[in-house]
């Protein structure tokens, strides 16, 4: 077997089935950036998902459900800020709750979407002559669209991040939300703002599950996605490269399970299906106890921001 | 400009009529919600609400029904709340159900003749074993390391449904189950009797004696309260001297044990076998149980006969076309709300003049 016909395609495929983790860690590493853990990304994912794809069969265009995940996931996102910026509730418990109201809510607004067809889910178009290029061009260049933005987003976040103003206050808001409040910012606002960004971002994420990747709609298709999200905002440090780096790495654990099925290995489909998981949690320990605990977490990330108790 | 606004105020003490008129007003809000939401899309939101409440509460059958959803609950309930109580958020309480299941469904695969005094002991130590141990996996990175509890118990509750559905579909299935994913059924020695003959069983008992002893333990014992101060302070209890890693590994191993009680319960005195989808997140559904609770055990039992009727009610109202994912919905919604309401438990609302804010700007 040669690498055209085995590597080649297992790394598009990673590319592709990273590509819903890299949107879905992307929407929360801005949001802890900003201080907030949102939990919820699985419940976010599940609801961008199903809104996109109820406006896609609806309108009959990717796009408009592209932002109706968007908007849906923000939406939803919204509820979290509410309750931890303004009420201050407890950041883990209500990104629980919010993954468990997307589970019932998606499950409630899709059922009569299972087994539906979307007329135009989002197709494959060759990126001109980058996608000509040997080996490099079929790994990254003859994919969706939503694949080409995800790389123009993780540079554009990248820059915003370390090379701009706000992107300096967004992480100063994440660090020392007391220090920025000083500064005459308004943490309240700003942290709603990028919650909100955070969840359009799982939105998108979910969204790419039912237009592109699969394209359907299935009750929990996520399968957990949302949460290995999560995981890889922690492999990640907190930097958008690395978490282009990461989504891969675990879209190629998932593409690779199948792959090996298709090449007649007499592996049992569950154990393969187990993979993504337990490569979580031991890539997730991995990074933990090299970092020693010491993690370079943002330093107010999970603290509910009281200008009283400055 | 004189412009008036709410503030904030945190209360010296948690005001004792809210601890528990939030719970109730959280409940009414979300169906309320819930059904401005069954209106937008469609459903007579009377028709649905009376089919669940009836079905679930109104009839023999439909409390017993109840109840039967109630024992995992409470079970699972109260492990995940030892856990939170230290500020451990175990949310793998659905994996380490299914563990529980799994080493429970071992001992009578294997030998089906045992006595009803051996096998029964057995399959409890078992389940609870496999339970704890489930969770003290991820208790022992986060010992270590700190590695984020939350994602590995988590994960780990896909690999444990896995793990089960490849024993159910593989090695373990029937051979004369007709190809279905089950295995085979448990001789009369593994069940737990159930009460009267009722689907009720006793796995009930142990849901009632374990709320009891976790209450006595949270309010009177050492340990119980060493466990509160973790909770709250790690850095108060480390300058107490309290042994933070090893209560960790311990608190996580009972949580995880409570949960393959459940397991262990749910397949001997429900299924009578092992099979594909034994829980329909019933450790999910206990983390909302657990905090509606505010981690009190016997307030757990109580909450827990409630949300196992709002599963039974999700059943229900299937067979008017209305998706179950309707009480999952609330479920969450009911969290939303407690959550919400706990800044009137924490914080006094208060009406106050933005002038001075105006001023120092």
């Amino acid at each position: 077997m040669s690498i055209q016909e085995f590597l080649i395609p297992l790394l598009a495929a990673s590319v592709i089935a990273g590509t819903p983790i890299l949107y879905a860690a992307l929407g929360e590493l801005i949001t802890e950036r900003a201080g907030i853990i949102n939990l919820g990304v699985e419940g976010i994912m599940l609801i961008g998902a199903v809104s996109g794809f109820m406006m896609a069969v609806t309108t009959g265009s990717p796009w408009l459900g592209l932002l109706a995940s968007m908007l849906a996931g923000g939406a939803v996102a919204l509820i979290h800020a509410f309750l931890t910026i303004t009420l201050r509730a407890n950041q883990v418990v209500s990104g629980l709750a919010l993954t468990i109201f997307g589970t019932g809510l998606s499950g409630y607004l899709g059922k009569a979407y299972i087994g539906i067809p979307v007329e135009k889910p989002f197709g494959i178009i060759p990126l001109g002559p980058l996608a000509d290029i040997p080996y490099i061009g079929p790994i990254f260049f003859q994919h969706d669209a939503l694949v080409y933005i995800s790389y123009v987003l993780v540079v554009i976040i990248w820059y915003f991040m370390f090379h701009t103003r706000p992107g300096l206050n967004l992480r100063a808001l994440g660090e020392n939300p007391a220090a920025m409040d000083a500064l005459g910012l308004n943490v309240f606002y700003l942290r709603y703002i990028y919650v909100m960004a955070g969840g359009a971002l799982g939105g998108i994420g979910g969204a790419y599950l039912s237009l592109a990747y699969a394209p359907s709609w299935l009750e929990n298709m996520t399968a957990g996605r949302g949460w290995i999200a999560v995981a890889l905002v922690i492999f990640a440090l907190w930097n958008p490269w690395r978490a282009l780096m990461g989504a891969y790495l675990f879209g190629g654990i998932d593409a690779l399970g199948f792959r090996l099925q298709v090449l007649g290995y007499q592996i049992s489909p569950f154990f393969l299906q187990m993979l993504p998981y337990l490569f979580t949690v031991i890539i997730l320990v991995f990074v933990v106890a090299r970092q020693k605990g010491r993690l370079t977490a943002p330093g107010a990330l999970g603290l509910s921001y009281d200008r009283e108790e400055r | 400009m004189n412009r008036l606004t709410f503030k904030l105020e945190k209360r010296l003490t948690p005001s004792p009529v809210m601890v528990f008129i939030i719970p109730l007003i959280s409940v009414l809000l979300a169906l309320l919600l819930g059904g401005i939401f069954l209106v937008l899309t469609g459903e007579n939101p009377l028709t649905v609400y009376s089919l669940m409440f009836v079905d679930s509460l109104g009839s023999k059958y439909g409390l017993t029904e109840t109840m039967v959803k109630a024992i995992p609950l409470m079970l699972t309930s109260l492990g995940v709340s030892l856990a939170f109580k230290m500020k451990l958020w175990n949310i793998g309480a659905e994996g380490q159900l299914y563990m529980g299941a799994m080493a429970a469904t071992w001992l009578p695969l294997t030998f089906p003749a045992l006595p009803i005094y051996l096998m029964l002991p057995g399959m409890i130590i078992l389940g609870m074993i496999a339970g704890g141990l489930w969770a003290l996996l991820t208790a022992i990175p986060r010992a270590i390391w700190k590695v984020n509890e939350i994602i590995t118990t988590l994960m780990l509750n896909y690999v444990a449904i896995l793990w089960v559905d490849f024993l159910v579909y593989g090695p373990w299935r029937d051979p004369e189950g007709s190809n279905f994913p089950i295995t085979a059924s448990f001789a009369e020695a593994a069940r737990l009797p159930g009460l009267g003959d009722s689907r009720v069983h006793t796995g009930l008992f142990f849901a009632l004696a374990l709320a009891v002893i976790l209450a006595i333990v949270f309010k009177y014992s050492r340990w119980g309260y060493s466990i509160n101060v973790i909770g709250s302070s790690e850095r108060a209890a480390r300058y107490a001297g309290m042994n933070i890693k090893r209560n960790i590994l311990l608190v996580m191993f009972l949580s995880g044990a409570i949960s393959g009680l459940a397991g262990m319960a749910e397949v001997s005195g429900i299924i009578g076998k092992l099979q594909h989808g034994i829980s329909p997140g019933y450790g999910y559904t206990a983390i909302i149980v657990a905090w509606l609770s505010k981690l009190n055990p016997l307030a757990i039992l109580i909450v827990s006969v409630l949300f196992g009727a709002l599963q039974v009610g999700g059943y229900a109202v299937q067979v008017e076309g209305v998706p179950a994912a309707v009480a999952t919905m609330l479920q969450g919604a009911i969290l939303f709300f407690v959550l919400g309401g706990e800044v009137l438990t924490n914080y006094r609302l208060k009406l106050v003049s933005q002038k001075g804010e105006e001023l120092s700007k």
